[in-house]
């Protein structure tokens, strides 16, 4: 693969395209209002259109000026059908942007119009490869054409951002609120619907109006599984667009290579891998993702398993003091839970090893005096569990009460075991007549 | 015929313990106020005043219209007749003597935000538009916080707060508003105890301070022992006035009353497209 000075211009036109975007997308994200976006960004057709029609030149600020008119208009038209048809939002705004592309896509047929190159497949896919051959100059600097409107772009946003950080803010998480403390949401509503139709009319020659949306509202969402504030959001929705752009081109360039097919679009592998980047936030997000999910649970399974073998051994030597006849033993008790889950109780074992809990290995599996000590906390809930339950439904059968203190007591920390014992006048026996390990009239829960 | 004939017609006037004329020094006063969403109505001509100082419950059946009246009083929803005094005056000139506790489950709780960022929006009304929040307003917020003790949790992300600590993030918001009337939806709805008593205690300081508080309360266990003054509510106000005079088995049955009165049946008739009436 060759570099050229026009990869880089290319790759400077997207990103500054996906930074512009990220500020209205986040805002949309966060109203949970993102198929807005995917509709303004259609409506802008027929408002380039017109602006056409009226001015007749495709000088940037009509055009602009009819990209803002028409975002209200879609905003508004969204609202009226749906209070005014029954319709839910996403329907409203079914109906209102096809309808308006549509019209959008006659006006460009329209002999006054069809004669100037606004060609319909670079509003629908963009033409960002031709960043490098269109260039402007800019106080002596050569710079793509995209790239400065993107940039002009957003700058704009971003300083309407800043200036109105606080009310878009508030009006974003209780629009009630800002209403009533004088921040009016309905007018935040409509800035952000004028600053996403701007947005993407400066984006659209360079991603195209259909994947708008992806540069609008994928890195947004990849930053909203990332953070939890609402600044850092912005910032981390503006590096994974910067990212996808790059690595958008990058594909764009290779991966065809690779396959030994044609051209592919830079601006549609741009949405490809805003895509891959949503895909490994949702893998890799510290409170949100899939992996860490998948750990924690892991981790939990690990911890219960450890706890039921002390807790089998622990019942075992207790049986052992005070005999009484035993269906299994415990090392049956274990062999049946390597059987069932062996990896899970595999690791449990050597990790209760490591830490000296237990010693030796099965069928000499004992307890050391620190994992007696844990085990005793363990059955302490247990029949701590036990007792409460059979006080507060005395009709349960006792063999009833079981299932969920064994459940239980693996969620049950020192605080909440503390609070048990009050509530259940710290007892020495549970129901079925077995010691309650610590209690302050009976054993201490050193085991000693 | 106008909605408030068809009251009169139907269901006779409100009981009302405060006499008809309204105060220009009361907190709140409503005049004929009717409220409908689409074309059914839900409030009919409500006509009060909510005397200062007093720690106020709304109470009334699922329906009955305790948000909307709170929403309404706001210039949340439109009204379609009557108007809101605050003070005498409009709320759009007195929003800074107001501070509202909507219902949680109205806002998004795995919003990206902490804690102490929802107590400051208390007080985005004071610092006009464009302005950052200052380190003064950062002070005050987290003061509203500690007195719901909840200063611990100032930089806690706000979905993982119990429902009962999300419910004293929305006290300590409306606190850190420092208004003079507290409109408050559903502060108790599903808050453990601990949350409720502390809440209770925040509003009883409140009202000893000379604040006035609205509350819309669900539970009639509690309602005489935490409210002095008493809104009950069914479509229109059904009784109104100090708790120990209307809180009555009598006021209640009318309330709550399970028939459908009169009145509903002639706003299912206006509903269905106004013929029978």
């Amino acid at each position: 693969m060759t570099w050229l000075d026009a990869d880089t211009d290319i790759i400077f036109s997207g990103a500054l395209c996906a930074l512009a975007c990220s500020i209205p997308g986040t805002l949309l994200v966060l109203r949970k209002m993102s198929m807005m976006g995917d509709a303004i960004s259609h409506t802008v057709l027929p408002g380039l259109a017109a602006a056409f029609l009226i001015t007749q030149t495709r000088a940037p600020i009509p055009m602009f000026i009819g990209a803002a008119v028409i975002g209200i208009v879609t905003a508004l038209l969204v609202q009226w059908v749906r209070d005014l048809s029954r319709t839910d939002g996403g329907t409203a705004m079914g109906i209102v942007f096809t309808a308006l592309f549509a019209v959008g896509l006659v006006l460009l047929r329209l002999p006054a119009i069809e004669h100037i190159d606004l060609d319909p497949s670079c509003v629908l896919y963009g033409a960002v490869e031709t960043s490098a051959i269109d260039p402007i100059n800019v106080l002596g600097v050569e710079m793509p054409r995209a790239a400065l409107i993107n940039g002009v772009m957003f700058a704009v946003n971003l300083g309407v951002l800043l200036l109105l950080f606080k009310e878009f803010r508030i009006s974003a998480f209780d629009p009630a609120l800002a209403t009533t403390v004088g921040i009016n949401a309905t007018l935040m509503h409509y800035i952000l619907m004028t600053m996403t139709a701007v947005t993407a009319v400066a984006a659209f020659e360079t991603v195209g109006s259909i994947l708008v949306i992806a540069m609008l509202i994928v890195p947004p969402a990849a930053a909203y599984l990332l953070t939890d504030r609402f600044g850092v959001m912005f910032v981390l929705a503006g590096v994974i667009g910067v990212l996808s752009a790059a690595g958008g081109h990058v594909a764009a360039i290779v991966i065809p290579e690779w396959l030994g097919v044609g051209d592919t679009v830079t601006s549609g592998m741009m949405a490809v891998a805003a895509g891959a980047l949503f895909t490994l936030a949702w893998l890799v997000s510290p409170r949100h993702g899939v992996i860490s999910h998948l750990l924690s649970r892991w981790r939990l399974g690990l911890r219960i398993m450890r706890e039921d073998i002390l807790g089998i051994l622990y019942r075992e030597q207790e049986q052992a003091d005070h005999p009484t006849p035993s269906l299994t033993t415990a090392v049956e008790a274990i062999v049946r839970l390597r059987k069932l889950r062996p990896v899970i109780a595999r690791l449990a074992l050597s990790r209760l090893r490591r830490r000296g809990m237990v010693t030796g290995t099965l069928p000499q599996l004992a307890l050391t005096d620190r994992g007696r000590t844990e085990a005793a906390r363990l059955v302490r809930s247990h029949r701590l569990w036990e007792t409460y339950f059979s006080h507060q439904f005395p009709t349960l059968p006792s063999d009833h009460l079981h299932a969920p203190a064994e459940v239980l007591e693996h969620l049950t920390d020192d605080a909440l075991r503390d609070r048990l014992g009050q509530r259940t006048n710290d007892p020495s026996v549970d129901p079925h007549g077995r010691a309650i390990p610590g209690a302050a009239s009976g054993a201490s829960i050193d085991g000693s | 015929m106008s909605a408030a004939s068809i009251v009169d017609a139907s269901a006779g006037s409100p009981v009302s313990v405060i006499g008809p004329e309204h105060s220009p020094t009361a907190p709140v006063s409503i005049h004929d106020m009717t409220v409908a969403y689409h074309r059914k109505p839900v409030l009919w001509d409500v006509d009060l005043d909510v005397p200062q100082g007093r720690l106020v419950g709304i109470i009334g059946p699922n329906g009955a219209g305790k948000s909307t009246l709170i929403k309404a009083a706001l210039d949340l929803v439109p009204r379609v007749s009557g108007e809101v005094l605050i003070y005498g005056k409009p709320f759009r000139r007195q929003r800074r003597l107001v501070a509202y506790v909507p219902q949680r489950e109205s806002v998004d709780w795995d919003f990206p935000i902490c804690a102490v960022e929802v107590v400051m929006m208390g007080r985005y009304g004071m610092m006009g538009w464009c302005r950052p929040v200052t380190r003064a307003h950062r002070r005050a917020a987290l003061q509203a916080l500690d007195r719901v003790g909840m200063a611990d949790f100032a930089d806690r992300q706000i979905s993982n707060l119990s429902g009962g600590q999300q419910q004293r993030i929305f006290l300590a918001r409306a606190l850190a508003q420092e208004a003079r009337i507290y409109f408050m939806d559903e502060p108790f709805a599903s808050v453990d105890a601990a949350t409720e008593r502390a809440i209770i205690a925040v509003l009883t300081d409140l009202k000893n301070s000379g604040k006035t508080v609205l509350v819309v309360h669900h539970d009639l266990q509690t309602v005489s022992q935490y409210f002095d003054h008493l809104i009950m509510l069914n479509m229109r106000v059904v009784a109104h006035g100090p708790t120990a005079e209307v809180f009555t088995p009598e006021n209640l049955a009318r309330t709550y009353g399970g028939r459908l009165t009169l009145l509903s049946e002639a706003a299912e008739a206006l509903a269905r497209g106004g013929r029978a009436v």
